[in-house]
């Protein structure tokens, strides 16, 4: 049984603002059935003794010293901003957040 | 923009017993950002202090600042946290102009520190304990300035104009557990905590911990429960309270307008608040929704933080004394009473004061130049009394060439504005300005004789063992000589004269 439906698939979509048309929401909505239930064979496949894997390398400790490196200047930070006002990336104002 | 109604607070509080809880954001003063080598600096011109980390670029790779990482073990340690022998960063998916990434990157299930603590102490002295859920390292989000509309608020804006100077600078996000049982002294606690965070993060100096300049964030939740139930109530959570101040009012105003709620019937709304310093009030802000599903997934480009406790050990024997702790122990030390200490705290001049006996002062003597010259001459000047241009060395040679009787206690504070005036050290002053107290018996001698002569009845008053009118001829040699003479000797060299015993 499948773990994700339609319904998921158009909430997914509208978290991430892609629009989705109804033929497309059937086929994603099959598709990403399929990814889920692999997904599951494999945590089957693992035992309760393997741990979640985020990373595939065991790598740790990757830092950097608190040393100050490069910067832009404000044109070439403002260069590929489909709009800018006073050094500023201006943006359309959003209402539905704080 | 309705108007709340509210309940006044005694009301709320015979009907209801408030549960609060707490989120504050420290922004740590690494000098880079917590995944970009671009400064972390305040108040630099729009758009500068970033690179193209900071920006999200496409391809780009974050790197995490290890000093960052200390300071968040710092603070950890310093809330009586464990720490995290293993954790992870992880996305926090959201659009919104402020974070151009469309994640941020923070902690979710596995925060750096964990299970902790905070003893807080009450104006009175009642000691609250406020248990610490978790602090967990994240990064700041741009600046955001709303234009057009009403006066920079968000309602009615035109257009946004960001800066990204702010984005990617660290923070460490501090959250209590639910604190219960504080009752009426609520709003009170709440600004006690999130002093206490603000002092012990600039204590460990990992942050500037200015408030006005967003150093130091609250977000304050608050529900109210009838007495005796033991589930919370729904709560609501009043973003970005940015003054101590503001914090014991919002948390005074969300409960008297709970309170009002739950009188009406209604449920409380679980939705974010803003606080408005003007009217001393808070507006609806949005309800929580879908758009709160955050989607937190382990962030692929970092690799997992370990913590070895060694590494922990080290960094927890660099800890300062707690300033709670430092507190106590100075007060004991100096022999302050409760309302002295607590004076000098308030004036800002513990510090001042520590440095001042550390030089070789008594307490008593450091006390009485900060607290009755000092922090009153600051003031005018509208400066920190540590600002005034005062070292403790001053202090030491004032008091100094007081004990020696060289100078008076009226010609020190002459001498205090001359040291402040510019004018050299305290021996250079007595010096140039001619303070010096008249020692030498001669002049005096001559002073009494004419002091005693305009007022023989004053003299054969004393002779006849009237001591107490000895005064009138002192103030007579005082005047005679513009205030330079020891009056304490002066005495002495009067009953010497007239043969009587003081």
């Amino acid at each position: 049984m499948a773990a994700i439906n339609r319904d998921d698939v158009a909430h997914l979509a509208r978290l991430a603002h892609i629009e989705m048309s109804a033929e497309e929401l059937d086929r994603m909505a099959v598709e990403l059935a399929v990814i889920v239930d692999s997904v599951k064979s494999v945590s089957e496949a693992a035992g309760e003794d393997v741990p979640a894997t985020s990373h595939p390398i065991p790598l740790t400790n990757v830092f950097r010293e608190d040393v100050v490196g490069h910067t832009f200047t404000a044109e070439q930070a403002l260069s590929g901003a489909p709009d800018a006002f006073e050094n500023r990336f201006k943006v359309p104002a959003i209402l539905d957040e704080d | 923009m309705s108007v709340d109604a509210t309940l006044s607070f005694e009301e709320a509080m015979e009907k209801y017993d408030p549960v609060l809880g707490f989120e504050v954001h420290v922004e740590l003063n690494t000098k880079t950002k917590m995944f970009s080598s671009a400064p972390n600096v305040f108040g630099d011109e729009p758009n500068t202090n970033v690179n193209e980390v900071d920006l999200g670029m496409p391809g780009v790779l974050p790197v995490v600042n290890k000093t960052a990482v200390e300071s968040s073990i710092k603070i950890g340690l310093a809330l009586n946290c464990k720490i995290a022998e293993t954790c992870r960063f992880a996305r926090k998916n959201y659009f919104y102009p402020d974070t151009p990434k469309n994640f941020q990157t923070s902690q979710y299930d596995e925060p750096i520190a964990y299970d902790g603590y905070l003893d807080i102490e009450l104006e009175d002295g009642t000691v609250f304990r406020v248990e610490i859920e978790r602090a967990h390292m994240e990064e700041d989000a741009g600046k955001l300035t709303h234009m057009g509309g009403a006066a920079g608020r968000i309602q009615g804006a035109d257009y946004s104009l960001v800066d990204y100077n702010r984005s990617g600078v660290p923070l460490v996000e501090i959250v209590t557990k639910p604190i219960e049982g504080a009752g009426s002294r609520a709003p009170e606690l709440a600004k006690a905590y999130v002093a206490a965070v603000r002092e012990i993060v600039k204590n460990l100096g990992v942050s500037d911990a200015k408030m006005e300049r967003g150093n130091v964030r609250c977000d304050a939740n608050v529900s109210l429960r009838p007495h005796g139930r033991e589930r919370f109530g729904i709560r609501s959570e009043t973003k970005n309270v940015n003054s101590l101040r503001a914090v014991e009012h919002a948390v005074r105003y969300e409960i008297q307008r709970h309170a009002a709620v739950l009188d009406s019937g209604e449920p409380v709304i679980q939705e974010t608040r803003h606080w408005h310093e003007d009217t001393r009030s808070t507006t609806s802000g949005r309800p929580k929704s879908d758009a709160d599903d955050y989607r937190y997934f382990p962030e692929p480009d970092l690799v997992p933080v370990v913590a070895s406790r060694e590494w922990v050990e080290e960094l927890r024997a660099t800890l300062p004394e707690p300033p709670a702790e430092r507190r106590k122990r100075l007060k004991e030390a100096w022999g302050y009473s409760d309302l002295e200490f607590r004076d000098v705290v308030n004036a800002g001049v513990m510090d001042s004061i520590e440095e001042t006996i550390a030089a070789g002062a008594s307490a008593d003597v450091a006390r009485k130049w900060w607290m009755g010259e000092i922090v009153g001459r600051a003031k005018v000047a509208d400066v920190d009394p540590s600002e005034l241009g005062v070292t403790p060395q001053v202090i030491v040679e004032l008091n100094k060439l007081v004990e020696d009787g060289k100078i008076n206690n009226k010609m020190a504070t002459q001498v205090l504005d001359g040291v402040l005036a510019g004018e050299g050290t305290p021996a250079e002053i007595v010096e140039k300005r001619g303070l010096a107290v008249v020692s030498d018996d001669g002049p005096l001698l001559e002073a009494i004789d004419a002091a005693l002569a305009a007022q023989p009845d004053v003299a054969e008053k004393i002779r006849g063992g009237k001591v107490q009118a000895i005064g009138a001829i002192v103030g007579g040699v005082m005047k005679a000589t513009r205030g330079q003479a020891d009056a304490g000797r002066v005495r002495e060299l009067i009953l010497e004269k007239l043969g009587v015993q003081g």
